[in-house]
């Protein structure tokens, strides 16, 4: 198998060309922005002298490319500078939001997995039944309302004017209290899942129709094995394949959607972070923050692709 | 080593399978379809029971209804389907469930899709055990490699552990077979289990059955379109025909003394290497099944059809103790059968050459940069190094194994794909335009390249992928009218009237969409528009491998009709001996691609052979009853083109492979001493190539 290693390797060198391609852009448009970073920081009073030193010694009067290597060396050595509104450093402020981003990401994409491949499952094998119409009801409910939407409708519900049974706002780690943690991730968790699933679900269903009414599993079927191992291990097993794909096309999607989440239901995370830097002009932060949230796009979509050719046998590696 | 053939009366007593009056109905948006009316048959145990028709005969409903997996429109409306004893139908679901796969096991026709693709293939045969059996799972491992080593697979190991596309198809339907018979059932259904190999693969397969029959005492319900496979395979035969058992018999009695004008047809249309005969195809086509056809279901397609036959019911009448027929008129019938025509002589074309093809080459991947980063790969030679011409009006065949090159070769003339290497001349003129350096030799090129392409025309082996379903066949015809002449709207018109009607299709097909047409209407439509434009030369890639017996006779017809109309020459390239044998006046064998051999179809047919021809030669199962046992089995498969053997491409797999001098040193086609059209690129001197080979040659298989 040295040519599933070959292709590794190689989507490994598109995966550093990809974030390096990145690092330019973000770097790039940070610079295009208006606006002086030195005067941000010092305020609007301060004299042009002053400003001219702090540019000085923050290096920006260098030439563009000079900037861009220092910046690149500080993300290589995770050293960012210091946030211009927080004055701490950078990494200190994004890595536990990272952290907390990336939790509800993986709660999501475990109710997403789970609960989407199961209804898909479902809905094929009682396919055009009752069973079927409501998920296709279900389905077709989730794609059109937008997220802030279901957010809004479900705090209304669930998070304190109807039944108060999960908390609306906030995060707890779960070294504090694994009950908090289960019910602060719970809402928000469930109103980026819903979008998603409905892809899952759609993606599932159809695959597993045509796998159901493939040879493959017809012959199954003709060696005597049980409905569930027909399903299960013949036809689910080739469904998966496409459904990954959609998931890993999905989970750009969830990090666009994370930071309406997160700002609904005041979760700290790194879409808020974001959003704050941005409402205070914070460059710095800014350009960290944007390149964490493109590095763990890519980073994920690599993932992806290397569990799809694990999966796949006959991936052509070319 | 043949199957023994039993007489009908060597057991009577207990059926293994007993088929009683069974109709099958299918539920449509137009009405129910009568696929199967009143069919009765048993299977004795360790009986072949074969059973043949066109397709839409009725053969899978046939197979479906006994394994109890018709579609879920399809039901059983009559009769009762008896396994030793038990009414199929009675069963209860987890009755069945131990019955299938154990009991009565399924082959499924394409193996390539009836395994699934992103499961190992060990596992796909132990998984049947493991259902089966009460076994540990230890016991299930070491069956499974057992069953592989069973049907000759000769690494186990590394098979088992192997997905369905890292084998080539022959191994793919070892599997199925190993599957079938992994808990050694009594009842075996075959669905075409060699349609689709080629024919060194088909021999080897069907070699293989031969022995599994001798191992394993199963009885086989053997369903196939292929007569030549039944006569070699079955001990007793039934012809089915619109749902209805035409004919039924021990294998013998049926094909030397067919009693059913429909069996009789059926035999005429089968090309056969060992008779120079024209094949005639069965006028019309299988009826509509949504009536219940009153009188006999063959007469609107039969000769000897006559008022009374279009009355009441027919019965079985019987012709011998055991061999039955459903035709009133059995002595006419048998006093004058249906007969394939003797064939005239070949003519040998000789006028000017049409298309002269030098040392043409065709690589394929030559390796990018990124390859070579990553350690280079040389490229795969599909075509390597090419020489032939093609005359007027004369039929040059193309024969070979799958993945020899023959359609890269195709592909490549007809300037699809760019030549790696060598020259191509149409009419005596270069149609090269990498040669062109200048503007003016450019514009002189493209216009012979327009040229070139009106009077080259092309039919492909999918008449299903090669229209294009949103346009009429009158839109289809028209397309090259415009494209390659210069006629009127009401010029075209006409011509495409003419040629509609030249295929044998009526005008009223030119509205019609191709999803409106059968695989030989289609195909005819294919053919009508390669002719439309009056071509000189037309490249036919396997015209008829997608197509049944009758089907494709009448196609080879056509194109034996069409050709003395217009003088076309043909490039036929098929890997079907007997379709070669048809029509074609000289024959090339190409092996990884390279000739091997050349000259005219007599030459090719008769010994001296190269090795390849004569494997390939001998591997056609005939209908010939008396024909002994005299298969040459190639080892292995074709040899990947990436890295073909050093000195005779051929050594690898030859049988008669003389030692060293086969392993390095390249035999050149050189002419044979029987005549000066004849060549042949093998280091064996003439005698060698004639002598027939003693039994013992037969390398084992894997
Ligand atoms: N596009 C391609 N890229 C790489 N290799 C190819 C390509 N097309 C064909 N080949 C290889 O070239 C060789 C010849 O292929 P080709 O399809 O011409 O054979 P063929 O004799 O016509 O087979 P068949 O009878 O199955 O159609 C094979 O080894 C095949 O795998
Ligand atoms: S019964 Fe009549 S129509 Fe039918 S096969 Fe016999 S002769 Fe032909
Ligand atoms: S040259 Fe040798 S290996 Fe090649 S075909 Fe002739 S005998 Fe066989
Ligand atoms: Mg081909």
């Amino acid at each position: 198998m040295s040519n599933t290693k070959q292709y590794i390797v190689k989507r490994f060198v598109y995966l550093l060309a990809t974030m390096f391609a990145v690092s330019v852009v973000i770097f790039g448009l940070a610079n295009a922005l208006p606006g002086n970073v030195a005067r941000t920081i010092l305020g609007s009073y301060a004299t042009e002298d002053k400003v001219n030193a702090l540019e000085a010694q923050l290096g920006l009067n260098d030439p563009l490319y000079v900037q861009y290597l220092d910046w690149l060396h500080g993300v290589l050595t995770l050293n960012l500078g210091n946030s211009i509104k927080y004055g701490q450093p950078i990494t200190e402020l994004v890595i536990p939001k990272l952290l907390n981003s990336l939790q509800l990401a993986g709660v999501t994409m475990v109710i997403v997995v789970t609960i989407g491949i199961a209804l898909g499952v479902v809905s094929a094998v009682k396919h055009n039944g009752r069973v079927d119409s409501v998920i296709s009801t279900f389905v077709y409910a989730g794609v059109s309302i937008p997220e802030f939407v279901t957010g809004l409708l479900l705090i209304l519900l669930l998070g304190g004017p109807v039944f108060s049974v999960f908390p609306a706002s906030g995060y707890v780690s779960p070294f504090e209290s694994v009950v908090g943690w289960g019910t602060h991730m719970f809402l928000p968790a469930l109103t980026l899942s819903i979008v998603l699933m409905t892809h899952v679900v759609r993606q599932t269903r159809s695959e597993m129709v045509e796998a159901l009414n493939s040879e493959y599993a017809d012959a199954a079927r003709l060696k005597g094995l049980s409905r569930q191992k027909v399903i299960i291990k013949h036809a689910l097993r080739n469904s998966l394949l496409p459904t990954i794909t959609v998931i890993a096309l999905n989970f750009g999607y969830l990090m666009g959607g994370l930071v309406v989440v997160e700002e609904l239901f005041a979760y700290p995370g790194i879409g808020r972070l974001v959003v704050g830097a941005i409402r205070n002009r914070d460059l710095p932060l800014i350009q960290a923050a944007v390149l964490v949230i493109a590095f763990t796009y890519t980073f994920g979509n690599f993932l992806a692709d290397i569990l799809y050719t694990r999966l796949n046998p006959q991936i052509d590696y070319s | 080593m043949s199957s023994t053939k039993t007489s009908p009366e060597q057991h009577q007593s207990n059926p293994v399978l007993s088929v009683a009056s069974v109709s099958v109905e299918y539920a449509t948006k137009e009405g129910s379809v009568k696929a199967l009316r009143h069919v009765s048959f048993d299977i004795q145990p360790g009986e072949v029971f074969g059973l043949a028709g066109e397709s839409g005969s009725g053969k899978s409903t046939l197979a479906r209804a006994i394994l109890r997996a018709l579609d879920d429109n399809g039901s059983q409306t009559s009769g009762s389907i008896q396994y030793k004893g038990e009414d199929l139908q009675n069963l209860s679901p987890n009755a069945l469930r131990s019955l299938r796969g154990s009991d009565i096991a399924f082959v499924p026709q394409e193996p390539a899709k009836a395994l699934n693709p992103s499961i190992e293939v060990g596992e796909q045969i132990a998984e049947t055990i493991r259902e089966h059996q009460n076994l540990s799972e230890s016991e299930v491992q070491s069956q499974t490699i057992e069953m592989l080593r069973q049907v000759n697979i000769s690494d186990p190991d590394y098979c088992a552990e192997s997905y369905p596309h890292e084998l080539s198809g022959g191994m793919k339907q070892r599997v199925a077979f190993a599957i079938g018979l992994s808990c050694n059932p009594d009842l075996l259904i075959l669905d075409e289990p060699t349609t689709g190999l080629d024919v060194t693969t088909e021999g080897k397969v069907l070699q293989m059955i031969d022995d599994l029959i001798e191992e394993f005492e199963t009885s086989i319900l053997f369903v196939t379109h292929n007569l030549g496979v039944l006569a070699e395979k079955a001990d007793r035969v039934g012809i089915l025909y619109a749902g209805e058992i035409m004919e039924i018999g021990a294998t013998k009695d049926v094909f030397t003394n067919p009693s059913n004008p429909y069996t009789q047809g059926l035999l005429a249309a089968v090309p056969d290497i060992d008779r120079d005969v024209e094949i005639e195809a069965i006028p019309g086509e299988v009826p509509d099944l949504s009536a219940a056809p009153t009188g006999c279901v063959f007469a609107d397609r039969c000769e000897f059809a006559t008022e009374e036959c279009h009355e009441g019911s027919i019965d079985l009448e019987t012709v011998t103790p055991g061999h039955e027929t459903r035709c009133r008129r059995l002595e006419t019938v048998q006093s004058d059968p249906i007969q394939a025509e003797l064939r005239d002589a070949r003519t040998n074309y000789s006028g000017s050459k049409i298309l002269e093809v030098t040392n043409l080459k065709k690589y394929y991947g030559q390796s990018s940069f990124v390859d070579r980063l990553f350690g280079s790969e040389s490229p795969v030679k599909a075509v390597d190094g090419v020489s032939f011409d093609i005359h007027e009006s004369e039929t040059l065949g193309i024969v070979g194994e799958s993945g020899c090159g023959k359609s890269t070769l195709a592909r490549t003339l007809l300037q699809l794909l760019e030549p790696t290497a060598g020259e191509i001349r149409f009419r005596g003129e270069s149609i090269d335009m990498i040669g062109s350096r200048t503007l003016p030799q450019l514009a002189a090129s493209q216009s012979k390249m327009a040229d070139f392409r009106k009077e080259v025309q092309v039919v492909f082996q999918d008449p299903e992928s090669s229209l294009n379903p949103s346009n009429t066949v009158y839109e289809t015809l028209e397309r090259p009218l415009e494209l390659f002449t210069d006629l009127t709207q009401e010029e075209r018109e006409n011509r495409i009237e003419e040629i509609i009607q030249q295929v044998d299709l009526g005008i009223t097909y030119l509205d019609r969409h191709p999803h409106e047409l059968s695989g030989g209407e289609k195909q005819r439509v294919a053919i009508a528009r390669a002719f439309a434009g009056n071509p000189s030369l037309v490249i036919l890639d396997e015209p008829v491998s997608a197509l049944d017996v009758s089907v494709q006779a009448s196609i080879i017809n056509l194109l034996r009709e069409l050709r003395e109309e217009y003088g076309t020459s043909y490039l036929l390239i098929s890997h079907n001996l007997g379709v070669i044998n048809e029509i074609c006046e000289r024959v090339a064998v190409m092996y990884l691609g390279e000739f091997v051999e050349m000259g005219t179809t007599e030459e090719i047919f008769q010994p001296p052979y190269h090795p390849y021809t004569r494997a390939l030669l001998t591997n056609i199962p005939t209908t010939e009853m008396d024909t002994a046992d005299r298969r040459v089995y190639l080892e292995g498969d074709v040899p990947s083109a990436r890295d073909p053997p050093v000195g005779c491409s051929f050594h690898s797999r030859c049988p008669q492979k003389i030692g060293d001098i086969c392993e390095c040193e390249r035999p050149e086609l050189e002419q044979a001493a029987d005549s000066d059209t004849h060549t042949v690129a093998c280091h064996l001197d003439e005698k060698e190539m004639m002598v027939p080979l003693a039994e013992d040659i037969e390398e084992s298989d894997r």
